[in-house]
C-alpha cells in the first residue's frame, strides 16, 4: 500500500468508525426501547459518506447537503455534532433539528446538511435547485429506489444542462425494504447519467476506487452510483443477513493495526458520549 | 394613465431581477407573448431561468433557489399545472421554516384563465395549496393589491401562492369594498368572480336590492375584519362566497368561518361539481353577474 493511499484510507477508517460505532449504539438503544422514533441505521454503507467527506475535506470544500433517511453517517462523516444526533435521536428539543426530525429529517446548519421532508428522492431536485441559486458545490445523496422517482431523473438532466458543481451519491444496496432492483428495473443509474451527458462511475464503496473517481466532483455535473450493503433491516435493529459483506471489516483487517486502534477507542469514545447522553 | 396589472406584475419582475438579486423560473416564459406580457424580456444572466418539462421536479428545483437567499418567483401557466407542480413545495418548503428553522421563500405566480380549455387548465386551484401549514394564499385582481402583495413577500419570509388570473391583466382600476349597515345581503368574491360580482351589484341596485362586497384578496389567512363583521350582522339575508374554484374547498371553507363568527347564512358559488369539457356546453365556468343574481333573487325571496 502506497503512504498516500494508507493516510488517507485510514483517515476516511476514522470517520466511518465513528459512524459505525454510533450506529452500533443506535441499535443497541432501539432494543433498549430508548430510541422510540422510526430508524434507519447507515451501518455498512459508512465508507461512502466518509470517503466523499474526506475528500472534500482535502479540497477544503464544505459542500451543501442534502441526505434522505439513513443519513447518520453523513451527518457524522461531514462533521456533525454527535451529541446533538443523539438528542435528536431521543427526541429531546436540544437535538441537532430540535426534535423534530428524528432519524429521517436530520438538519445542521453547522455542516450545511439540509433535512428532508419524507417524499424520497424530493432532495434530489431540492438540491439542484439550491445548487443552481447558490453556485456552491453541492451533494445529494439518495438510496437506489429514489433514484427511480421521476423528479429525481428530471432533476439529474436540469442539473447537467447547467452543468452544475453537483456530485450526486446513488448509495446502492440493491434493495427497497427487501425488494431488489432486478425487480423494480432494467436499467441503471449510471447509464441514465451519462444519457444525461453527465460524468457517472459505477463503483463499489472501497475508499480508493471511490477517490479514483474525483477529479471531476464539482468541477463538472457527476454522479457516483456506489455499491454498497445495508447490514441492518430497512428500519430498525435486525439483520438481514449475517453474510452480508461488511466494508468496515475488510477495511480494518487490509489496513492493520492503525485501524484496529482507531476501532478501540472509537468505540469507548462512543459509548460513553451515549452513556453520558442518556443520563442527561 | 394608470398602469395594468400586467404592466405591474412586469415592472415588479424587472425590479426583482434587476434591483434585488431575484430569480425568476418557469417553462416557455420567453416564448411567443412572454406569458401574457406580464414578463420581461431578459435573459438567464439577469436571473430569468427556463426550466425543462419536467414539472415535479421543477417544483423542487425552485423550493431548493428558495433555501438561497434570492427569493425566487415562479411561474405556472396554468393553475391545474400545480397537480404536478406543488407536491414538493408544499411537502419542502411550506415545512422547512417550522421543522428546520431554514425560511424557503417562493412566490408562486399560479395563473388562471377560463373557456374551451379542458378539465385541468381551466380556472384556479388555490384550493389545492389550502390545507397545508406554512403557506399564504393572495389572489390580487388590482395593480395595487398586487404591489401589496409582493410586499408582503419581501418583508416576510413565507411561502406565497399568487392566484392570479388572465382576466384581470388589463384591469387598471381599484375594486372597493361596498359596506353599510341594513344591506339586503353581501357578496364575498375571490379572483375573476370579482369583476362580475360588481356587475351583478349594479344589475340588482337598479331593481332596488341593497347589496354589498367585501372582497377577498387574502385567502389564507382569512381575516374577518370588524367591517365585514358589523355590515353581516345588520344584513337581512347574510352572503354568498363567490369563487373561481370549486365550491367543494376554499369558499366552502371560508362560509363556514365567516357563518361561525357572524351567525349568519353565508351560500357558495364556486365551479360546478364537474369536470370541465373542451366544448362551450360542456365547460365549467366561474359564476356569471347573471348566475349571481338569479342566487341572490332567490335567496332573498326565501
Amino acid at each position: 500500500m502506497k503512504n498516500d493511499n494508507k493516510n488517507f484510507r485510514l483517515k476516511v477508517f476514522e470517520k466511518a468508525s465513528y459512524c459505525r460505532h454510533f450506529e452500533e449504539q443506535v441499535i443497541q438503544n432501539i432494543k433498549k426501547k430508548n430510541i422510540k422514533v422510526p430508524t434507519y441505521v447507515s451501518a455498512g454503507q459508512e465508507f461512502i459518506a466518509a470517503t466523499i467527506a474526506t475528500i472534500c475535506e482535502i479540497n477544503n470544500i464544505k459542500p451543501l447537503i442534502f441526505g434522505q433517511h439513513r443519513c447518520h453517517s453523513i451527518y457524522i462523516a461531514f462533521g456533525g455534532d454527535k451529541k446533538s444526533l443523539v438528542d435528536e435521536l431521543l427526541g429531546r428539543p436540544t437535538g441537532c433539528t430540535n426534535g423534530k426530525g428524528g432519524s429521517a429529517s436530520i438538519h445542521s446548519k453547522e455542516i450545511n446538511m439540509f433535512g428532508h421532508d419524507g417524499l424520497m428522492g424530493s432532495n434530489g431536485p431540492i438540491g439542484v435547485g439550491a445548487c443552481y441559486a447558490t453556485g456552491k458545490p453541492t451533494i445529494i445523496f439518495m438510496g437506489d429506489a429514489a433514484a427511480e422517482e421521476d423528479y429525481v431523473l428530471g432533476g439529474l438532466g436540469w442539473a447537467s444542462t447547467k452543468n452544475l458543481p453537483l456530485l450526486t451519491v446513488i448509495e446502492d444496496n440493491n434493495l427497497s425494504i427487501l425488494t431488489e432492483k432486478k425487480v423494480r428495473r432494467n436499467w441503471e443509474m449510471e447509464d441514465v447519467a451519462n444519457a444525461f451527458k453527465m460524468e457517472s462511475h459505477k463503483v463499489d464503496d472501497n475508499p480508493i476506487d471511490l477517490f479514483n473517481c474525483s477529479n471531476n466532483f464539482f468541477k463538472k455535473t457527476c454522479l457516483l452510483n456506489v455499491k454498497t450493503n445495508r447490514i441492518y433491516w430497512h428500519a430498525g435493529a435486525g439483520k438481514d443477513s449475517e453474510d452480508t459483506f461488511d466494508r468496515y471489516n475488510s477495511e480494518k483487517n487490509e489496513i492493520g493495526e492503525p485501524a484496529i486502534n482507531f476501532d478501540n477507542i472509537i468505540k469507548k469514545e462512543m459509548e460513553i458520549l451515549w452513556k453520558n447522553q442518556l443520563e442527561k | 394613465m394608470e398602469k395594468s396589472v400586467r404592466e405591474v406584475i412586469k415592472e415588479t419582475i424587472f425590479k426583482h431581477l434587476k434591483e434585488k438579486n431575484g430569480l425568476i423560473f418557469g417553462q416557455c416564459l420567453s416564448a411567443v407573448g412572454w406569458v401574457g406580457g406580464t414578463i420581461p424580456e431578459l435573459t438567464e444572466k439577469d436571473g430569468l431561468v427556463e426550466l425543462s418539462m419536467a414539472d415535479v421536479s421543477n417544483g423542487g428545483i425552485v423550493a431548493g433557489a428558495g433555501l438561497s437567499n434570492r427569493r425566487p418567483i415562479y411561474v405556472i401557466r396554468y393553475q391545474g399545472f400545480n397537480w404536478f407542480n406543488a407536491p414538493i413545495i408544499l411537502n419542502y418548503a411550506c415545512k422547512s421554516k417550522e421543522l428546520w428553522n431554514v425560511p424557503c421563500p417562493i412566490f408562486i405566480r399560479g395563473i388562471a384563465m377560463e373557456g374551451s380549455i379542458g378539465p385541468v387548465a381551466g380556472s384556479s386551484h388555490h384550493a389545492l395549496y389550502y390545507r397545508m401549514p406554512g403557506i399564504k394564499i393572495a389572489s390580487p385582481m388590482t395593480p395595487k393589491e398586487y404591489l401589496e402583495v409582493y410586499d408582503y413577500f419581501m418583508r416576510n419570509d413565507d411561502i406565497l401562492y399568487v392566484s392570479e388570473h388572465r382576466g384581470s391583466y388589463t384591469n387598471t382600476s381599484e375594486l372597493p369594498d361596498f359596506l353599510s349597515k341594513d344591506l339586503d345581503l353581501i357578496l364575498f368574491p375571490i379572483s375573476i368572480t370579482r369583476f362580475e360580482a360588481q356587475k351583478a351589484k349594479n344589475e340588482l341596485e337598479k331593481e332596488g336590492y341593497k347589496i354589498g362586497i367585501a372582497n377577498i384578496l387574502w385567502i389564507k389567512p382569512f381575516e374577518i375584519n370588524k367591517n365585514y363583521e358589523n355590515a353581516l350582522k345588520t344584513s337581512k339575508y347574510g352572503g354568498i362566497i363567490l369563487d373561481d374554484d370549486y365550491s367543494d374547498g376554499v369558499a366552502s371553507n371560508l362560509a363556514y368561518k365567516i357563518s361561525k363568527k357572524t351567525n349568519k347564512n353565508i351560500e357558495v358559488m364556486g365551479l360546478k361539481d364537474k369536470s370541465a369539457g373542451f366544448s362551450k356546453n360542456t365547460d365549467n365556468l366561474p359564476p356569471s353577474y347573471l348566475e349571481i343574481i338569479k342566487r341572490v333573487k332567490e335567496i332573498v325571496k326565501k
